[in-house]
This record gives structure tokens, sequence and C-alpha cells, in this order.
């Protein structure tokens, strides 16, 4: 498994990552040799095999649906990089 | 014997006792972590003031009556448990300016126990990482050996706690990231069953193989710990509602006729030979305490590192993608648009390990690719469990070695991700299958610890920390103390 430049670029794009031109190379030839290395699970025969999501195949939870949090806007948003009037703040979505 | 050398369960008798305080002896450690200890840069945040002020409510809960066993016993955590308002950095640009706005489960439950926490302890970035090389707060250095690892992704708890600047502390274990650094620093570390412990408020990497456990220098703090830590809550979805044993009125139990399973593939080709030595020699102390040995297969052993690196990355490109610059953490100067905002806040937040990782996860993921990369790797993960399985019908409990090799040197593996990934050989396959496992203290190869593996099957915590605490009544490696932290 190789990836090329552009592919690299298109992953990092999908992932919404901004990488460095002058990193490409770096990154193409890690992610493959990582690819590479994952390929290795082609040698076992998983045929009928049942894919395991959960180690305790366990099903998820049922709970009543009620409101259970409690409101805390001020708290939360105190960490937040910009807000106003109790808002998230963003660069102009739609001119 | 000063006091910062004594164990958990030596210092809840003094503090019992009355021989010391919590004021005293949290003061004892706080000065250990700014002197002796800063050189190891095994914390990211000492919070000296609130730990004096936690020690003295224990002290007056003590003389109130309203002790518990824990009560005045100082801690640190990993700094991947959110603290409510303290820094909760996960070891990341990303999160350096979060002040996390409520306590983990784990770190409530410590507290509500009258523990002490002395600060937020170093690791790789976001847990991706066996080396604690790839914080964004620079490497931790083993006590054993500066010029060495400690081990990651628990790496600054691990190193903490050998270099007795905590008697203990907590870690989380995706693929090893407990029992390694563990087996690193010469101390005892436990990752316990999948469910066993609470996620809630433990920063995600990989949902369905994260587990947050106890690292001190015995099995029987371990057992202690564990007890504080472990329980249902709602808040975690896979918590599991089962009764939490007291792990540590458990450890009488005699070994004789004890079946426990020495795996071939994990004395093979890869590992090193005097770390073999070392678990040759822990397998006759064992046999001495009556255990009887087998030899089993664990067959997919190693398609379990590549079925890891296809599950791991996967699962932490989903959770990572909270980290827009939006709500919380690092946001990038002057975006010029929406995804501007997100592409440069998420690549300068983040560095290059945790980058990797979310783009082979993005790519295993994506449309054409599932089938050959995530569904091949859940087949993966159901043949290593049922290996498992097979191998706990004849047998209580599995040996072997944590970790191939012992401490390496910081800088030997940081540019080749693939042979990083290999020190994690032994301990992944029990993440993928949601085992407890254990790593304690067995030797030294080289003058670096070594660490002995015991792998219980599902809820087999009190086994496993009996298993390892009657090893440590016949043995004295969990007592040695590296030179210059003694």
């Amino acid at each position: 498994m190789s990836l090329s430049n552009e592919q690299v670029n298109e992953i990092a794009h999908l992932a919404r990552l901004r990488v460095d031109e002058a990193d490409l190379p770096e990154y193409a030839s890690n992610l493959s040799a990582i690819l590479s290395f994952v390929d290795a699970m082609n040698a076992a025969d998983t045929t009928g095999v049942e894919p395991l999501a959960h180690p305790l195949e366990m099903p998820q939870r049922l709970r009543e649906d009620a409101v259970t949090e409690e409101n805390q806007r001020e708290r939360f948003q105190a960490v937040a990089p910009q807000v106003e009037a109790g808002l998230y703040l963003v660069p102009r979505v739609i001119e | 014997m000063s006091d910062t050398s004594k164990t958990v369960a030596e210092l809840a008798a003094g503090l019992a006792a009355g021989t010391f305080s919590s004021e005293e002896i949290t003061r004892a450690y706080l000065e250990r972590i700014q002197g002796a200890g800063a050189d190891l840069n095994a914390f990211i945040t000492v919070t000296g003031d609130r730990a004096l002020e936690a020690a003295r409510a224990a002290d007056d809960r003590r003389r109130s009556g309203d002790a518990g066993p824990l009560t005045g016993v100082p801690l640190a955590h990993k700094d991947i448990f959110c603290t409510r308002d303290v820094r909760t950095s996960c070891g990341s640009r990303m999160l350096d300016n979060f002040t996390a706005p409520y306590d983990a489960h784990v770190v409530e439950r410590c507290q509500q126990a009258g523990m002490v926490c002395l600060g937020k302890t170093n690791m790789d970035e976001f847990a991706m990482g066996s080396s604690n090389e790839t914080s964004y707060y620079g490497p931790v250095k083993n006590p054993w050996d500066t010029d060495a690892v400690p081990g990651g992704s628990s790496g600054g708890s691990a190193a903490a706690v050998a270099a007795r600047l905590a008697p203990a502390a907590t870690g989380t274990d995706t693929g090893g990231s407990i029992r390694q650094p563990a087996a690193l620093c010469g101390i005892t570390g436990l990752k316990p069953t999948y469910g066993r412990v609470s996620r809630y408020g433990m920063i995600a990497f990989a949902s369905s193989l994260d587990q947050g456990g106890p690292m001190a220098r015995t099995a029987e703090d371990c057992a202690l710990l564990l007890e504080a830590m472990a329980g249902f809550d709602e808040r975690d979805s896979t918590s599991v509602d089962r009764a939490v044993p007291r792990y540590s009125q458990e450890l009488t139990g005699s070994l004789q006729g004890l079946r426990v399973g020495l795996p071939k593939e994990y004395f093979g080709d890869g590992l090193d030979p005097e770390v073999a030595r070392v678990i040759d020699a822990a397998i006759g102390e064992y046999r001495e305490l009556g255990v009887e040995f087998r030899e089993i297969s664990l067959a997919n052993t190693e398609l379990a590192v590549p079925a890891y690196y296809v599950i791991a990355p996967a699962e932490c490109s989903s959770n990572l993608s909270r980290f827009d610059g939006v709500r919380f953490g690092y946001r990038c100067e002057s975006p010029r648009d929406l995804e501007d905002l997100y592409k440069r806040s998420r690549g300068e937040g983040f560095g290059a390990e945790v980058k990797r990782r979310i783009m082979v996860g993005t790519y295993a993921l994506s449309a054409g690719y599932f089938d050959a990369y995530y569904r091949k790797a859940q087949q993966m993960r159901r043949l290593i469990k049922n290996d498992f399985m097979a191998a706990f019908e004849d047998v209580d409990l599995i040996l072997g070695p944590t970790s191939p090799t012992p401490a390496f040197n910081i800088g030997e593996r940081a540019d080749d991700p693939v042979k990083m990934y290999l020190s994690d050989l032994y301990t992944i396959a029990v993440n993928l299958a949601g085992l407890p496992g254990i790593s304690l203290p067995a030797g030294f190869a080289g003058g670096r610890p070594v660490g002995l593996q015991l792998i219980g099957n599902y809820f087999d915590e009190g086994r496993l920390l009996n298993a390892a605490h009657r090893y440590q009544q016949v043995t004295d490696w969990h007592t040695r103390a590296p030179g210059a932290f003694a």
C-alpha cells in the first residue's frame, strides 16, 4: 500500500486537518507504512466471522426519555474561544 | 523510612493511627514533585493549594470519625481525566487552555473516598503513544535511567509513582497504556475489565477499548484503589452494573493448583532474551507457590497489533472530530472562513502522531475501504477474543511478559511509528478482547525494570490481584526504588 501526496491531501481534507505542503511526503511515507503493516490482517481467513464491536457484546442500556441535564450554558461557554450573547461565534457562513 | 517511600496501604495505616496527618504527607509529596522530581517532567499541572486544602479537609473528616480507608491518601490523576476548574490538557496543545467544567467519574470517586489530588500527570498526546514522547509538554524521563522513556501513554503517572512523587496514580489503557509504562518504570498497574470503571469524563480515544485503572507500587494498593474507582455509572453507556468486590480483602487465597497458561506466541521472536530470562525466573517463583503451568496458544497474537491499528484510529478519527475550534480548546488566529477555522485549528492544535492516526482512521472508514479495513479488523477482533475464551476453558490465568523489551532510549523509535507500535505486542490483544490484565515488577534487564503480565477472564480482577499479591509476598522487586529517588 502506497499513498501519493494527493491522496494524503484528500484524506487530510476529509478529516478537516490542514497539513503543510512540505510535510506531505513524510505523512505519505508514514501512512503508507502503517497501512502496509495493517494489511497483514489479510493473512487471516475471516470468512463467515461475525464482526465484534463491543468486547462484552452487551446491548446499549435504555433509559427513560426524561431531561436529566441541567442548563450550564455559562459554565460551558466560559471555556469557548469566542461567544456573544450566549452564542458561539464562527466566521460568517452565509453572505 | 520517610513518609514518601510508603505504599498506599502503609500511608492509610499511618493516617488511621495518627502517626502523621494528610497535610504533612501531602506537603512532603508536593516538595518532592517540585524538588527531586522536577526534572522528570512527570506532571503537567501541580495543584498544590488545592491539594493542601483537600488534605486539611481529610484531616478534619478523620477527626470527626467519618474517614474511609483512603481518606487523606494523596494521588495523581492522568491528565486525561477531567478535573473541575483545573486544566485538563490530555497532553495536547489542543487543550492547553482547557479548564474542565466538570469532574470525571473516577475523579469524583477518589474525592468521595477522601483522596487528595496532587496534580495532573504528563502523557502521550490524547493517549496515543508508547513512550510519552508525543506529549505537547515534552517527554517524561524514566526515573531508573533518565536517558530512557517511561513508556506510555500513562508515562507521567508511572514515573511519578516509581520516583515516589505520588504513592499512586490513575491511568488509562487502550492498548497497553497502563501496563506497558508500569512495566518500564518498575511499578504495578492494573487494566480492569472493559466496563468495570466508568469512562465518564475520561477524554475518549477509542471508546470500545479505553479503560481507566490504578497504578501503584503493589497489587495490594491497586486492589484498594480499584475498590474506590470501580462501579456502575449511568453516564457511561458501557458501564457495567455489577457489584464491586472488596478486592483488598480477597488477597488471601493460596495459589496451590492454580492453572496458568503460557502462550507460546508471547515467548517467540521479538522477545528480548534478558526479558525472557526474568520471566522464566518469575515462572519458577510461581511454581514454588503451587501454580501449575500449561502451554497454550493465542494464535492470532501477531495480527492483534494490525487489527488494533485499524480499530483504534477509526474510533479516534470519530471521537476527535469534536475538537473543532468552536466550543472549547485551541482556535487558530484570524480564520478566513469556517473550513479554514476547522482545518487550521485542528492542524495546529494536534501533534503529528495524533494527525497520523486521525488520517489512518479516516481512510479506513472512507467509502470503498470500510470492508477491507474496519470490518476485517472487527472480524479479527472476534478471532482474538475466541482465542482467549478457548484458553480460559483450560486455565485460570495467563502469564507472559508485559512488553518485549525494557525501556528504550528517548528518540530511539520516535521516527518509526510501526516499530513503536510493536512495544504493545503483548498488551493490545487484551484490550481487543476487553479482558483485565496487570503488570508487576519482576526484575531487571540491563538495569532497567521488566514487567510480568497476568491476564484474567472477565471480571476476574480479584484472582489477578491475589496472584500478583502472592508473588509480591515472596519477592521484593516491587520494593526497589530508582537510586536517585530512593
